[in-house]
């Protein structure tokens, strides 16, 4: 029989004191193995207070209905990027990039309505046909029989195409977004990062900025068009932007629109691998694809945690909050808890109810890409599977060193000869 | 093209007393007529009965819009409109394809003067 995938993980998670389990080390999910830790404090402490991390004192809210509860009572648990935004390690004073999803309303639903058009279901329609068709164009490239990257061959080439695509950005440029996303979103102290500094960041998402306001200026004075840089140019609430509010918004766009699908692309290839009975159902019967596809979402979780702050005294299943306090909304656990799913750490393509999950968030900040993100998905796996029935993992997959986006930089795949 | 279909789901329950019906219209036409039982949201009489075009993501918390209908003017007039700055409202405002007489399905509880109930479906829950 084989060993626990996470035996000394769970040793430790359960054999330190509970009140030094500190979920917010960004190693935890680097080295994937967070899950023990988060299974006892669902069990023992499922509104934890951590009154010393490297990020400051904060709760870890690990239940999903508990998560549910924060999501929905938006005006108690605020997003507000001046009272620290919605990630555990806030933006340097001076140097916040506020964007819709760091607002609250009303100003968070002005701005979200104006690109919200671009994923209306008609919009979505629209754009199945290009997906499809850039989608069999990378599959059918890939080597046979030789070691290759599926992150940055497939998941990476796919994400960014789409990005390019919904900013009408310059084709042959396209892995600037890439790079753009990697850097607004990195961990400045992981040793890979893109960039080492908070400055250093902040300088990469000026050039962003910069390159995206040339385009902007065009587009303003254009006719309406369904790309992102001409709904933000002529829409009313966007248009005039302060610069930091810009770089944050396009980052915003830029990350939500790539990262987390790139990461299920991956993550979803690396959990059929590891279980290979899921695998097999699936070649059997491809109709398991939709499914699957929410199944992936909530088993790869791409979005780790949503920070809230408290604007007023509160409850959580009993543990007094006070205003001010920083609450930490783990997804990653949320999306574990027996209590709302079954079986939550088996990963089952043709589970009942898939889509009860907690991985696009819920309430007024919902992803609002959600429907896009699915379709790019399902049309992976519905071309993947007829051209490459199987993709062989090679190698351990190596993971982020982030406490907020659960990412996997590279997968050493195989498509036999 | 195809005609669009009707089902017919429920019956009466274990105390032999029949339960009010909705008709759902799928956005293709398709009618689905189901005995919801009163004090039920018409979301979950959907989603219970396999009702196809609810998605009904977030289980009834008013939190995903992903349960979307349209109402007739009568039945409008007779449920109401979501309270203004009500999160109900908040969530059907983000829905592209949300028109005057859109509701959150989860939010209609049956009651008996709802029976004969119909409610449209939207071009896709977003």
């Amino acid at each position: 029989m084989n060993a626990p995938v996470h035996a000394d993980a769970a040793t430790d998670a359960y054999a330190m004191p509970l009140d030094a389990i500190d979920v917010s080390d960004p190693q935890l999910y680097q080295d994937d193995v967070w899950q023990p830790y988060f299974e006892r404090l669902r069990r023992e402490d499922p509104v934890h207070y951590v009154p010393d991390s490297r990020y400051g004192p904060y709760w870890a809210v690990s239940r999903y209905q508990d998560i549910m509860h924060v999501e929905v009572n938006h005006g108690l648990y605020s997003s507000a990027s001046e009272l620290g935004g919605i990630q555990i390690e806030e933006q340097p004073k001076g140097m916040e990039r506020p964007s819709f999803i760091r607002m609250d309303p009303p100003r968070h639903d002005e701005q979200r309505k104006v690109v919200s058009p671009i994923v209306a279901p008609g919009n979505l329609a629209n754009m199945e046909a290009i997906i499809r068709e850039r989608t069999c164009r990378v599959l059918d490239t890939l080597p046979r029989g030789e070691v290759f990257d599926w992150v940055d061959r497939v998941s990476i080439e796919l994400t960014t195409m789409m990005l390019a695509t919904l900013f009408d950005f310059p084709w042959e440029e396209r892995r600037k977004l890439t790079w753009w996303s990697d850097v607004a979103i990195c961990n400045v102290n992981a040793p890979d990062a893109p960039v080492h500094s908070e400055e250093a960041r902040f300088e990469e998402m000026k050039v962003m900025a910069e390159t995206m306001a040339g385009l902007l200026q065009e587009r303003a004075k254009g006719p309406p068009k369904f790309d992102l840089l001409t709904m933000l140019a002529q829409g009313a609430s966007t248009r005039d932007m302060p610069l930091r509010e810009f770089m944050g918004t396009l980052a915003l766009l830029i990350v939500g629109g790539n990262d987390t699908t790139r990461n299920s692309m991956s993550g979803g290839l690396l959990a059929l691998h590891r279980h290979p009975d899921e695998y097999r159902k699936l070649r059997d019967n491809p109709a398991l694809i939709p499914g699957m596809v929410s199944e992936i979402i909530r088993y790869v979780t791409p979005v780790i945690h949503m920070r809230r702050t408290a604007t007023a005294d509160a409850e959580i299943a009993g543990r007094q909050i006070r205003k001010g306090d920083k609450v930490v909304i783990w997804y990653v656990s949320g999306n574990r808890d027996a209590d709302a799913i079954v079986e939550p750490d088996r990963f089952i393509i043709d589970r009942a109810r898939p889509r009860q999950h907690l991985s696009f968030g819920f309430g007024v900040h919902r992803c609002v890409g959600n429907r896009l993100a699915e379709l790019q998905l399902r049309i992976l796996w519905e071309e993947l599977l007829p051209r490459h029935p199987v993709v062989e993992v090679m190698g351990p997959p190596q993971r982020v060193y982030s406490n907020f986006i659960h990412g996997i930089k590279s997968l050493p795949v195989r498509i036999p000869a | 093209m195809l005609a669009a279909e009707t089902r017919r789901l429920g019956g009466p329950d274990a105390q032999g007393r029949t339960m009010p019906k909705v008709t759902y219209v799928e956005y293709n036409g398709n009618e689905h007529i189901v005995e919801v039982p009163l004090g039920t949201s018409v979301m979950r009489g959907a989603v219970d009965n396999n009702v196809p075009g609810i998605d009904a993501d977030c289980g009834g918390e008013c939190a995903c819009a992903t349960c979307h209908v349209y109402l007739g003017p009568e039945w409008l007039a007779k449920i109401g409109t979501p309270a203004e700055g009500s999160q109900e409202a908040s969530m059907l405002s983000f829905a592209a394809v949300a028109q005057p007489n859109s509701r959150l399905s989860c939010q209609i509880t049956m009651t008996p003067d709802l029976d004969g109930l119909v409610v449209s479906m939207p071009e896709g829950q977003h």
